[in-house]
């Protein structure tokens, strides 16, 4: 998978210290960027990819030639508006879209694969503040973020509070409930199980975990749709065939929409990196990071910050938007807070919905 | 930002006329946010809000302002003592399930509260009462018993009550009748809408 020329790439000019204690030497981060930087360097934002997501926000995949995954909200004249702000969307270390990750070459001239160490959330941030810092931006204008990339964007504002002036957290959590962590294991154990895993190291070869990973998507692509969705876009109905097969094939829409959701998958995304990024999301929990309050990892922040949940995603309930604006609420942070009704459960961050989109546009302004 | 020029309902003119410039301000049942926005463009006030109603906290959010979507009732906790300069509670008194432990969460947030409420002891009510024998709909109380969200109706002399049992000073009072501001005297019967300024 070489997308690495897709992207601009910032080498990063020291070893990566690592929360693991180990530290990544010779990393690099890719990244794109829209828009024009400000002669103060005053008007960038940078947007945190979710666990599958890349750089790509706001221009086509290089892989599926698919628009940018929120081409909807960042562009020109949009709410996060190309034409007056700096918008960076960088590769999440563990990744395999161009920045480092297990299926890069370690100094050894081999792929990392398990060899790589496990990381963090912290780590992923510090990748990016290693980028800004490359980019000479000492405060964003904002960061912003949903699902793992909220995650990004509460720990820069709770680890590096002068970096980010607004902090804009959708559809997140400060931590992985028993019931994330399950579900992301469901999908582990899927890999690992793929015999074509081979512990990990399958670059060379042939073949890879690509049946591992369908089914590793496939059970994580359900948890972020909401029932009502389900129902409503699927239902009982049977996919091309008028009757039940008697069989084991797809003969529920519903079945052959996750088949195609797993394989398309596996084309664009290494399994390794599937293992290491849910790994990072399962670590993460920032009140531990800070003494077990959640407030302390806020004392004495300047940024404004805003949480936006919707009221059918079971994967980052309503509840855990709610409990880091209490959070927030008792660090004295100035924070806004609106829970939105969508019907498509976790997914609907990234799906059309004009309120959000006015309070996004609001709270960047 | 909406333009301040925007006129405010009475109660909140008293109010933004009594908040001094550069303090931070809770309003809790802030709605559309005409308030804070009065604050934080002519005072410099640091204002914060909460808001019940998504759509009014959407409302608020995308013209600028801090608010919260959350419940007076119980999402007051989480804020530390006196962490406010000013707690307002603007016609939401008597939606409360327990206006006595609201009061009590609004001065220990603030260091001063604003509690705004249409007085039901004015004599519009009463006639209603007494004459009608049926629950009162006037201008100040337009929504029928069955579909109000006013659970818990106050008049002044009961407020002043529950402020004295609750150690808090009364430090001014605002009466008004319709748009126009009226005098002390005979407030019970005369005002349809309180504005009490508190501290403890």
């Amino acid at each position: 998978m070489n997308v690495a020329a897709a992207s601009k790439i910032h080498a990063i000019p020291h070893d990566l210290p690592l929360d693991s204690g180990q530290a990544l030497v010779g990393a690099q981060i890719a990244y794109e960027t829209y828009g024009e930087l400000a002669e103060d360097k005053s008007n960038a934002i940078l947007i945190c990819h979710a666990l599958t997501g890349d750089q790509f926000v706001a221009s086509d995949h290089p892989i599926t030639g698919k628009p940018g995954w929120w081409e909807r909200m960042v562009g020109p004249g949009k709410q996060i508006d190309t034409d007056r702000y700096y918008v960076i969307c960088a590769n999440v270390i563990g990744s395999c879209m161009g920045s480092t990750g297990p299926a890069s070459v370690n100094s050894g001239g081999e792929p990392y694969a398990m060899g790589f160490p496990v990381i963090t959330i912290r780590d992923m941030v510090r990748g990016l503040v290693a980028l800004l810092d490359g980019l000479g931006i000492e405060q964003l204008h904002a960061v912003v973020g949903g699902s793992m990339g909220g995650m990004q964007a509460l720990s820069l504002a709770a680890n590096w509070p002068e970096r980010a002036a607004r902090v804009l957290v959708i559809a997140s959590t400060a931590r992985h409930s028993a019931q994330n962590i399950a579900f992301h294991e469901v999908g582990r154990q899927a890999i690992m199980a793929d015999p074509a895993w081979s512990g990990g190291d399958y670059y060379a070869g042939e073949a890879s975990p690509d049946n591992g990973l369908a089914v590793a998507r496939m059970a994580a692509h359900i948890t972020y749709l909401s029932e009502e969705g389900l129902t409503e876009k699927f239902g009982r109905r049977l996919q091309d065939r008028d009757s039940k097969s008697f069989g084991f094939d797809a003969d529920f829409q519903v079945e052959s929409y996750l088949r195609y959701q797993g394989s398309g998958f596996t084309q664009r995304f290494d399994a390794n990196s599937y293992l290491y990024i849910t790994r990072a999301m399962d670590y993460f929990d920032l009140a531990e990071e800070h003494g077990g309050k959640l407030a302390n990892a806020f004392e004495g922040t300047s940024a404004r910050f805003c949480l936006i949940s919707f009221d059918t995603d079971w994967l980052y309930p309503t509840s855990e938007s709610r409990h880091i604006v209490h959070a927030l609420n008792a660090a004295g942070a100035k924070v806004s807070f609106v829970e939105l009704s969508a019907p498509n459960g976790h997914d609907s961050f990234l799906l059309p919905h004009d309120q959000l989109d006015r309070v996004v546009g609001g709270f960047i302004e | 930002m909406t333009l301040p020029s925007q006129k405010l309902r009475p109660d909140l003119a008293a109010i933004a006329a009594r908040v001094k410039p550069g303090t931070r301000v809770l309003d809790i049942g802030c709605g559309n946010g005409a308030l804070m926005a009065e604050l934080e463009t002519s005072s410099d006030v640091d204002a914060r809000g909460m808001e019940l109603n998504p759509e009014l906290v959407e409302r608020c959010v995308s013209r600028g302002l801090s608010v919260v979507q959350g419940d007076a009732n119980s999402d007051l906790a989480n804020y530390p003592d006196k962490a406010f300069d000013y707690a307002i509670l603007s016609q939401t008194l008597q939606t409360a399930t327990r206006p006595d432990l609201i009061l009590d969460e609004l001065l220990r947030v603030g260091r001063k509260a604003f509690v705004s409420f249409p007085n039901f002891a004015h004599w519009r009510t009463r006639a209603a009462l007494m004459f009608g024998g049926r629950m009162p709909v006037t201008r100040a109380l337009p929504v029928s018993w069955y579909e109000t969200t006013n659970i818990h109706h106050v008049t002044v002399d009961d407020f002043r009550e529950l402020a004295k049992a609750k150690g808090a000073t009364i430090e001014r009072e605002w009466f008004f009748s319709g748009e126009k501001q009226i005098g002390a005297p005979a407030s019970n019967w005369r005002a349809e809408f309180a504005v009490f300024e508190l501290s403890r």
